[in-house]
C-alpha cells in the first residue's frame, strides 16, 4: 500500500531470504514447586524449540507441522521475539532478532505481524473493531487524525471481506461471528503492510463452512500484498493446499521439511509417515491425527534420547536412544493382552522400573525379590522371544543377570542430524548410509 | 463479502462504549432489581442530605443556643427541635444531616485515595511480576491481615498529632485499610487478563507496556471496581463511625460524626432517653444497608453479564 517504513530495505537480493533460522533454540526453565524453589533444585527444562534451521523465501508459504506440544507456536512466538529466544540466531530482513531489545522488537513487528488461532480472545473486548484495527497505526504514528486512520481502517475492513466496512467498524468483537473475528485480527494484521505473516493455526477454532474461506482470503491477500506466511497448523491434509514447503516439528526439532508436493508424495521420516497416514479421516472434531503409532506424546521435560522418535517409532533401531525406561510401554502394552493370572505373575518378578533420563550405556534393572535376577532375565528373554520385532530389544547389546538384578547394556544414542535427499531433508537414522537396520538386512525378502 | 450478517444495520450510535456499561443495569429483573434500586434510592437520600445539609439543617451542628438562649440538654422531640437535642444540647437533626456530609466526604475521599494508590499497585505488580510483585503482596497481605478497625485506630493515632484536620487523618486511616484490598483484586486480575492472546497480539502490533496495561488491560480489569468500592464504601462507614466511637474519629469541633454521637449517647437509653442514640444509629444502618444493597446488586448486575461474555467465547456461534 502506500506508507513504506524508512527502516525496510526495499530492495534486496532476491537470492537473499527473507528469514534465516539458524539452530535455534528456545528454552524454558520449568518453575518447580515452593520446596524446589528453596532447594535450589531445578525442576527441569523444556526444550520447546531445540536447533530448528531453516530459511523462508519471499514469498513463500512454509508450514509448521506438528502435534501439540511440538514447539509450533513457540518458534513462531520466537521469530517475533514475542518470548525470546535462548540460543541461536534468527534474521528477518537481514536484521538480527535474537538478542534484540523490546524497544528494536517494536519497529520490527511493523514488518512481521502475526494471525492467532482463537480470534475471539485475539481482540480486545473493550474496543471496537475499527479501534481495534487501527491501533497499530497509532502505535508506529503512521497515520495522524482521526479521519485519516478510519479511512485506511475501512479500507482495511473492506480487503479483508468486512464489506460494508461501516457495518462493523463500531461493533465490539462479541457482536462478531467467529469468522468475522478472523478477518478482522487478519485486518489488524495486515494494516500496517508488513512482509511476515506468522498465522499460529488461524483456522483450528472456525466452524468448518468458514475455513476454507479464511484460506482463501489469506491466500488473495499473499498475492495482493506479497506477503510472506509461516503458517503453523497440526493438520497435514489443510497444509498440503496452502503451503509451498512444508517443515514436520516432533518435540521442538524439525524432523523433515521440503518442497510440499515431494513430501506428500514420498515421506522421508517415519513420523511424517505417519502423519499422512492419519490423513484419509476427515472427522472434524479430532485435533491429533489419528493411528499415530502406540505411545503418547512424551513428556517434554524429559524428551527421550537420541532420535525423540524412538519410543513411537515403528523402525527403530540399534542407534535410536533406546533406554530402560523405553520398557515400561513395551511391558504395560504384553501385559494388557494377556490374561489376569500370567500378567500378575511376571509382573511379580519384576521391580520398579527407573522413569528417569537414563545416563551412560548402562542400566539395572532391579528384581522385585533379592536373588531374583536370574528369574527375571529369564523372564526378559522369554519375552523377547514371544516378540522379536519389538523395536526395543534392537537397542540392547547384553543383558546379565547378577544378583539382585539384571544389568542391561545399551547401544550409544545417537542423535540424527538431517539427511538431505532432492527436495526434502529428514533427521533419521534410516538415512544414514553408515548405519545399517538389523531388520534391512537380516530379512531382505517380505 | 459473504459473511455480512443479514439483520439490518442499526444506526451508528453516539456512545457506543456508555450505551454498553449501562444497557445491563435497565436490563436487571427480580430481586437483583430491587437490591439495585432501594440501595440506589437508600444512597441518594443520603447524598442529597450531604449536599444540602447547610440549607436543610435548622441549626449548625455545633450550635447549642439561639440569639442568647442556650438549647436545653437531652430535650425530647419537639417544634423546635424535631428529633431532639443531646447531651451537649445540640440539636439531633442538625447532628443527622451534617453527620451525612461528614460520613460521605470521608469515604469518598478515602475510597479516591484508596484507588489512586491500590489500583496503579495492582495493575503494576501483576502485569509486570517479579520481585516487585513479590514484595507488594507480602506487604499488602500483612496489611490485609490486621483487623481493619485495629489498623485504622493506629494509622489515626500517629497522623492525629500532626495532622490538623480531623477529615484528612480519618480519610488517611480508611484509605489504608483498603489499599490491599484493591491492590489484590487488581493485581489477581490483571495476572489472569496478562495471559490472554489479545495483550499478546497487542504486543505483536508493537505496542509498549504502558499502552499494553491502559489501552489493553485496565478496561477489562475495572469491572470489579464499582462493586468492590460501593461495598468497601458500605464497610468504610462502619470503620469510620467505629473510630469515632472511640474518639479517633473527626472531632466533635470539625464536624458532626453519627459514632462520635452515639458514643456521647450511650447512657441516656437507660433513663428513657432514647432519641440521642436511636436516630443517629439508625442513620448508620440505613447508610450502610443503602450501600451494600448497592454493591450486592451491582453485583448481580454486572456479573452475569461478565459469565455471559465468557460463555460465547466457548460456542462461537458462526455464519453461513
Ligand atoms: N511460557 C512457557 N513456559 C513454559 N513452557 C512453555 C511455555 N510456552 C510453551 N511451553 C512449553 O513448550 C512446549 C511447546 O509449546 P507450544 O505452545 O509451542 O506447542 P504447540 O506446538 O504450539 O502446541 P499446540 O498445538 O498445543 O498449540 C510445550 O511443552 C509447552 O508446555
Ligand atoms: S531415527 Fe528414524 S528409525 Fe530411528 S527412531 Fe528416529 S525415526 Fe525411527
Ligand atoms: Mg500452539
Amino acid at each position: 500500500m502506500q506508507t513504506k517504513p524508512d527502516t525496510a530495505p526495499d530492495a534486496p537480493a532476491p537470492d537473499v531470504p527473507l528469514v534465516s533460522v539458524r539452530n535455534l533454540k528456545t528454552w524454558f526453565e520449568i518453575r518447580g514447586g515452593v520446596l524446589d524453589r528453596m532447594l535450589g533444585r531445578d525442576a527441569g527444562t523444556v526444550k520447546a524449540v531445540d536447533d530448528v534451521t531453516f530459511d523462508l523465501a519471499r514469498g513463500e508459504v512454509l508450514g509448521l507441522v506438528g502435534e501439540s506440544g511440538s514447539g509450533k507456536s513457540t518458534l513462531g512466538r520466537s521469530l517475533l521475539g514475542l518470548v525470546h529466544a535462548t540460543g541461536g540466531s534468527a534474521s528477518f530482513e537481514g536484521q538480527e532478532v535474537v538478542g534484540l531489545d523490546e524497544p528494536a522488537l517494536r519497529k520490527l513487528r511493523s514488518r512481521m505481524q502475526m494471525v492467532f488461532q482463537d480470534p475471539h480472545a485475539a481482540l480486545n473486548p473493550a474496543m471496537t473493531i475499527a479501534q481495534s484495527v487501527g491501533h497499530p497505526l497509532t502505535i508506529h504514528g503512521r497515520l495522524k487524525g482521526r479521519d485519516e486512520i478510519r479511512a485506511h481502517v475501512a479500507k482495511t475492513l473492506e480487503r479483508v471481506g468486512l464489506s460494508p466496512a461501516d457495518t462493523y467498524m463500531d461493533k465490539y468483537p462479541g457482536d462478531l461471528s467467529g469468522g468475522q473475528k478472523q478477518r478482522a485480527v487478519i485486518a489488524r494484521a495486515i494494516v500496517l503492510d508488513p512482509v511476515l505473516l506468522v498465522a499460529d493455526e488461524p483456522v483450528s477454532m472456525l466452524d468448518m463452512s468458514v475455513r476454507s474461506k479464511i484460506l482463501k482470503l489469506m491466500i488473495d491477500l499473499k498475492d495482493q500484498l506479497g506477503l510472506t506466511y509461516l503458517y503453523i497448523t497440526h493438520d497435514l491434509a489443510s497444509a498440503k493446499f496452502f503451503c509451498d514447503r512444508i517443515a514436520i516439528l516432533y518435540l521442538g526439532k524439525i524432523v523433515e521439511i521440503g518442497e510440499a508436493r515431494a513430501l506428500y508424495a514420498g515421506p522421508k521420516h517415519p513420523y511424517t509417515e505417519a502423519l499422512l497416514g492419519a490423513i484419509p479421516d476427515p472427522d472434524p472434531t479430532r485435533t491429533i491425527p489419528r493411528n499415530l503409532p502406540r505411545g503418547e506424546i512424551p513428556d517434554a521435560a524429559k524428551p527421550p534420547r537420541g532420535c525423540a522418535f524412538h519410543p513411537r517409532c515403528p523402525r527403530a533401531f540399534a542407534p535410536c536412544g533406546w533406554e530402560l525406561r523405553d520398557l515400561t510401554p513395551v511391558l504395560e502394552a504384553r501385559w494388557a493382552g494377556m490374561e489376569e493370572q500370567a500378567h500378575l505373575a511376571e509382573r511379580a518378578l519384576i521391580g520398579e522400573i527407573p522413569a528417569e533420563v537414563m545416563e551412560g550405556t548402562t542400566a539395572r534393572l532391579p528384581a522385585a525379590t533379592p536373588g531374583g535376577g536370574a528369574d527375571l532375565l529369564a523372564m526378559l528373554e522369554r519375552i523377547r522371544s514371544e516378540d522379536p520385532a519389538e523395536p526395543f530389544w534392537t537397542g540392547i547389546k547384553e543383558m546379565r543377570a547378577e544378583a539382585d538384578h539384571v544389568a542391561m547394556e545399551f547401544h550409544p544414542a545417537l542423535t540424527p542430524r538431517l539427511y538431505a535427499e532432492g527436495t526434502t531433508a529428514a533427521a533419521c537414522h534410516l538415512l544414514d548410509p553408515g548405519l545399517t537396520h538389523p531388520r534391512a538386512a537380516a530379512a531382505p525378502v517380505l | 463479502m459473504t459473511d455480512s450478517p443479514h439483520t439490518p444495520v442499526p444506526k451508528p450510535q453516539r456512545f457506543p462504549a456508555l450505551r454498553r456499561i449501562f444497557q445491563p443495569v435497565a436490563e436487571t429483573r427480580g430481586f437483583a432489581r430491587f437490591m439495585l434500586w432501594t440501595g440506589a434510592v437508600l444512597t441518594g437520600l443520603f447524598i442529597l442530605m450531604a449536599i444540602f445539609a447547610p440549607w436543610l439543617s435548622p441549626y449548625a451542628f455545633d450550635q447549642y443556643q439561639l440569639a442568647g438562649v442556650a438549647f436545653p440538654q437531652t430535650a425530647p422531640p419537639s417544634a423546635l427541635h424535631p428529633l431532639g437535642t443531646n447531651v451537649q444540647s445540640t440539636d439531633v437533626l442538625a447532628q443527622i444531616l451534617w453527620g451525612a456530609r461528614t460520613e460521605l466526604l470521608v469515604v469518598a475521599l478515602a475510597l479516591i485515595l484508596a484507588l489512586a494508590i491500590g489500583v496503579p499497585l495492582g495493575l503494576i505488580a501483576g502485569y509486570f511480576g517479579g520481585w516487585f510483585d513479590r514484595i507488594m503482596v507480602l506487604v499488602m497481605d500483612a496489611m490485609f491481615a490486621i483487623p481493619s478497625l485495629l489498623l485504622a485506630l493506629v494509622i489515626a493515632f500517629l497522623l492525629g498529632s500532626s495532622i490538623a484536620s480531623g477529615i484528612v487523618v480519618a480519610a488517611a486511616a480508611i484509605t489504608i485499610v483498603y489499599v490491599p484490598q484493591y491492590f489484590r483484586v487488581l493485581r489477581n486480575h490483571v495476572t489472569s487478563v496478562r495471559e490472554e492472546s489479545y495483550v499478546e497480539a497487542a504486543r505483536a502490533i508493537g505496542a509498549p507496556p504502558s499502552t499494553i496495561l491502559t489501552k489493553y488491560i485496565f478496561f477489562n480489569v475495572i469491572q470489579a471496581i464499582p462493586v468492590l468500592a460501593t461495598l468497601n464504601a458500605a464497610d468504610a462507614i462502619l470503620t469510620l463511625t467505629g473510630l469515632g466511637f472511640l474518639g479517633y474519629g473527626v472531632q466533635p469541633t470539625q464536624g458532626a460524626e453519627w459514632g462520635y454521637d452515639v458514643s456521647r449517647a450511650v447512657g441516656d437509653a437507660a433513663s428513657g432517653i432514647w432519641w440521642t442514640t436511636l436516630f443517629p444509629g439508625l442513620a448508620i444502618v440505613l447508610l450502610v444497608t443503602g450501600l451494600t444493597l448497592l454493591g450486592e446488586g451491582l453485583n448481580e448486575t454486572i456479573n452475569p453479564v461478565l459469565r455471559q461474555r465468557a460463555a460465547t467465547r466457548v460456542n462461537m456461534e458462526d455464519e453461513a
